[in-house]
């Protein structure tokens, strides 16, 4: 696979970082520098249910000091209450933890805490408004009589940002304004600043550009050579492989497996996480791209896309690469209409379409937002609401919704996505991330878009659904469907897509048949300009 | 399903447990008027007072927002028709000089949050005051009284009547038909329309319902509007009631209103509320008023008990919807 050459270059790379890391050697915890690569945290034989779901049956783990274990599965496989056990969020039904040879059981985040267990959540933890030593010191304990004690404290969240190569951050800078790659590294230097020895990686890269993926797993690697205990969740087999020694596999909250990773293929890993041979990660469609109907001339929005223009093909599965900022996700949300557009302009079949998102609608757009739990769907509403919402008129006779009619409609399109849920009638918040995607899917295919827009339709989701997307996203460009298909993850591009266009400073920089692109031309395409300075 | 049923009626269980318990405080340290007709109609009838401008409300509570101009705008409505009536106009004309001007009302509450993406609480904090302040200018700072010559019969029958026999139906407050009536037709609105339902995405979540093409800054101003009716209409009752107009009777107002909303089971952070739930919030609000005044607890000890059961039935609906850390910790050694 030749997604491996990229993620392998985190290992090479050595920045300016490295001083500044040794530096800071007293924030080690001093019982790891001597005993190195002794059992840092077990938990073994932990069962927890919850009602008749038994999300976790006798799972056991162990982490050395100096060690990065990859916990891989499925969504719902039980990798998170796993981690809520850990830091103390669920008390296990039964099973023991221990930590450095000391029994550890957490009442809650405080005595995780307290144990040197910290957390680095896939949605971050910081208070926007705040400065970043106030964010670092947050809940800390050293402090005098209740008064922060600045000075004194400054030293250590310096030392912590020298740790996680921050040395040039001023302590004083608003959290909010920094990029999300930033925002991370703060986490990791918050749990470093509260002594923690154990750290969890709950998808740390699922919103990081690819260049900060590298600095994040050289940060990694030095934090595994220091002693720390490291735990990494990820649904990207390429980048366990990359950061990980050990991993270790559940489904269905059994393990099923553990071991040294370089002992496996990504195939067995596959298979041990969906328990059956997965013959083909990317399960393709057949479908042959039609004529050209959607042009997209000089689309310039407020300040991103820049004068992008597109010919889309019927049938068509259209791919959308880029480095986070390029503004693949203005462009979508200019083309439907959702962010305003200053100059160019979309047409169908030679007629020219009206700004608005309805307008956009009622020409066949139909959007896919990256931001499924705020944007995406209404968590609040059921499936049913969920997937009739913005198409409820063709059920509607005097101003009435004819409520049997929506709901068998909506149940059709559910089976046909293959939701997994009790009810139509469940909200949708209870669903699994995978289950949620489906129904946002369900929803463009009920308002019969003709052009769907799909912004990362597979972040955050396990392999297996991914896999049905795939399939999903194949047919409906058989039936003569176009697709766009923005991603960061350059494996699926290339393997669903017919073209990719890459973007890049808001610019589409190239637009190519899918054979005559390698990742590595797509990152250097994408990388192009990323040297110059920012207006 | 069922479970969800009994969820819904949470509000009606909360009212019958109230009800139950003053109707035996009663028998045992009172008089025992407390279930009589004639107290039971006391109480729909200030209920029917609360819940029709509640309706309102709980269409701008679903949305996501709130107006706290809803009881210096009830009052400017009612102030409006006691001076048409002073003036000696037609009664047709003063009604609906005073739906315009509810109306108007909620148009400007809704086209200023639209425009200006100003929070509703803000906007209508600011709209309170400037009602407040056209009322007195109107009024001329003292309270209308409207001759009774010139008020109709059916208008003094819409809130009490000294013969129960003169209602539009024997023995059934006019008020309260007025209630049922309206709030039927809003619940169905909000179950059955498109309009109702955008209404329910937006309060959800409105980045979701722009993506669905929902005219949002449209639905946001019909749904200022439409309140601005139902809280004209409370105008209405409230002259009905008291025979005259004064501006700032309204102040305070708004708050009880809210609290029939909630205690119903709307949701201020929205996407949820529902308008039989507001009629029993009413209910509540009003039977624990009557229930107190006959067992003759002082009014100040009224307010802290309304007070106490508002807080109590958010805490309640809290766990019926979703989980306070605080509560599982108490269970966890």
């Amino acid at each position: 696979m030749a997604s491996k050459q990229d993620t392998n270059g985190g290992k090479s790379g050595s920045g300016s970082m490295g001083t500044d890391f040794l530096d800071a050697y007293s924030l080690i915890p001093q019982s790891m520098s001597s005993s190195r690569s002794s059992c840092l945290l077990t938990m073994s034989s932990i069962s927890k249910s919850f009602g008749p779901t038994q999300a976790l049956s006798s799972v056991s783990l162990a982490v050395q000091s100096g060690e990065v274990l990859a916990l891989i599965g499925e969504n719902g496989a039980g990798k998170s209450t796993l981690l809520k056990v850990l830091s103390g969020a669920h008390r296990p039904d039964s099973g023991t933890m221990s930590i450095e040879n000391q029994p550890y059981r957490p009442r809650g985040p405080q005595d995780a805490r307290a144990a040197g267990v910290a957390m680095i959540y896939q949605e971050l933890n910081l208070a926007p408004d705040l400065s970043v030593e106030d964010n670092l010191l947050l809940g800390h304990r050293n402090i005098g009589a209740g008064f922060l004690v600045r000075s004194r404290q400054r030293e250590q969240v310096q030392e912590a940002l020298n740790m996680v190569g921050l040395s040039t951050l001023s302590p004083t800078a608003n959290v909010g304004q920094q990029s999300v790659a930033t925002q991370q590294l703060l986490e990791i230097s918050r749990a470093l600043i509260s002594k923690a020895n154990i750290i969890l990686f709950d998808e740390p890269t699922s919103s990081l550009p690819q260049k900060d993926v590298r600095r994040l797993f050289e940060i990694i690697q030095r934090l595994k050579t220091q002693g720390f205990g490291l735990v990494y969740i990820s649904h990207f087999l390429e980048e366990v492989r990359a950061v990980a020694d050990g991993y270790n596999v559940l489904r269905d909250g059994h393990n099923v497996g553990e071991g040294r990773i370089d002992h496996v293929t990504d195939d067995q890993i596959v298979s041990m996480m969906v328990g059956r041979d997965v013959a083909n990660l990317f399960p393709t469609v057949p479908h042959t791209p039609g004529e050209p109907w959607v042009d997209i001339d000089r689309l310039k929005g407020d300040s991103l896309p820049h004068e992008v223009s597109i010919s889309l093909r019927r049938g068509e599965i259209f791919g959308v690469s880029g480095l986070v900022g390029a503004g693949r996700t203005e462009l979508l949300r200019t083309i439907f209409g959702l962010d305003p557009t200053e100059h160019g302009v979309i047409q169908i079949d030679g007629k020219s379409v009206s700004q608005s998102v309805r307008a956009k609608m009622r020409a066949g757009f139909g959007m896919l937002s990256e931001d499924r739990k705020q944007e995406g769907l209404a968590q609040d509403l059921s499936l049913i609401e969920n997937t009739t919402l913005g198409n409820m008129g063709k059920y509607t006779t005097l101003g009435m919704i004819n409520l049997r009619a929506r709901n068998n409609a909506a149940q059709e399109l559910m089976t046909k996505v293959e939701v997994k849920a009790f009810s139509g009638s469940q909200q949708v918040s209870e669903l699994s991330g995978g289950n949620q995607q489906k129904v946002a899917i369900a929803r463009i295919l009920h308002q019969e878009a003709e052009i769907l827009l799909m912004d990362e339709p597979t972040k955050g989701i396990d392999v297996g659904t991914k896999a049905e997307i795939y399939r999903m996203m194949g047919s409906l460009a058989a039936e003569g469907k176009t697709i766009v298909f923005v991603s960061s993850y350059l494996p699926e591009l290339l393997a669903v897509c017919d073209r990719i266009g890459v973007m890049s400073r808001g610019e589409m920089r190239a637009i190519r048949d899918v054979e005559d692109w390698t990742e590595d031309e797509i990152m250097a395409t994408a990388m192009a300009l990323e040297t110059s300075p920012t207006p | 399903m069922v479970k969800k049923l009994l969820w819904q009626l949470g509000p009606l269980v909360a009212l019958f447990i109230i009800m139950l318990f003053f109707s035996i405080a009663d028998n045992v340290w009172g008089e025992g008027f407390f279930l009589s007709a004639r107290n039971l109609r006391v109480i729909s009838n200030s209920a029917a007072l609360i819940a029709v401008p509640a309706f309102g409300m709980t269409l701008i509570i679903i949305s996501g927002g709130i107006d706290l101009s809803a009881g210096t705008a009830l009052t400017l409505c009612g102030t409006t028709l006691a001076l048409s009536l002073k003036n000696g106009d037609p009664v047709e004309s003063g009604l609906l000089l005073m739906v315009l001007v509810g109306c108007l009302c909620g148009l400007a509450n809704g086209l200023v949050i639209s425009a200006t993406k100003v929070v509703p609480f803000i906007v209508t904090l600011g709209t309170m005051s400037i009602f407040l302040g056209i009322g007195q200018i109107a009024s001329g700072e003292s309270t209308v009284y409207a001759p009774k010559e010139n008020i109709p019969d059916w208008l003094s029958l819409c809130y009490t009547g000294r013969n129960v026999d003169e209602y539009l139906i024997p023995k059934i407050p006019t008020s309260v038909l007025l209630a049922g009536a309206m709030g039927l037709g809003v619940a169905v609105m909000m179950r059955y329309t498109v309009f109702g339902r955008n209404v329910f995405a937006i309060g959800s979540s409105e980045s979701t319902a722009r993506l669905c093409g929902i005219h949002v800054p449209f639905t946001m101003v019909a749904v200022y509007t439409i309140a601005g009716f139902f809280i004209a209409t409370g105008g209405l009752l409230y002259f009905a009631d008291v025979k005259n107009g004064n501006p700032s009777d309204g102040t305070g107002k708004e708050l009880e209103i809210i609290a029939a909303v909630v205690l119903g089971g709307g949701s201020l952070s929205g996407g949820r509320g529902s308008i039989f739930g507001t009629m029993v919030g009413a209910l509540i609000i009003t039977s624990i008023r009557s229930g107190c005044s006959q067992l003759s607890i002082p009014n100040t000890y009224t307010h802290i008990i309304i007070g106490c059961i508002i807080i109590v039935a958010v805490i309640v609906d809290q766990l019926r919807h979703g989980s306070p850390e605080w509560f599982f910790r108490l269970f966890r050694k």
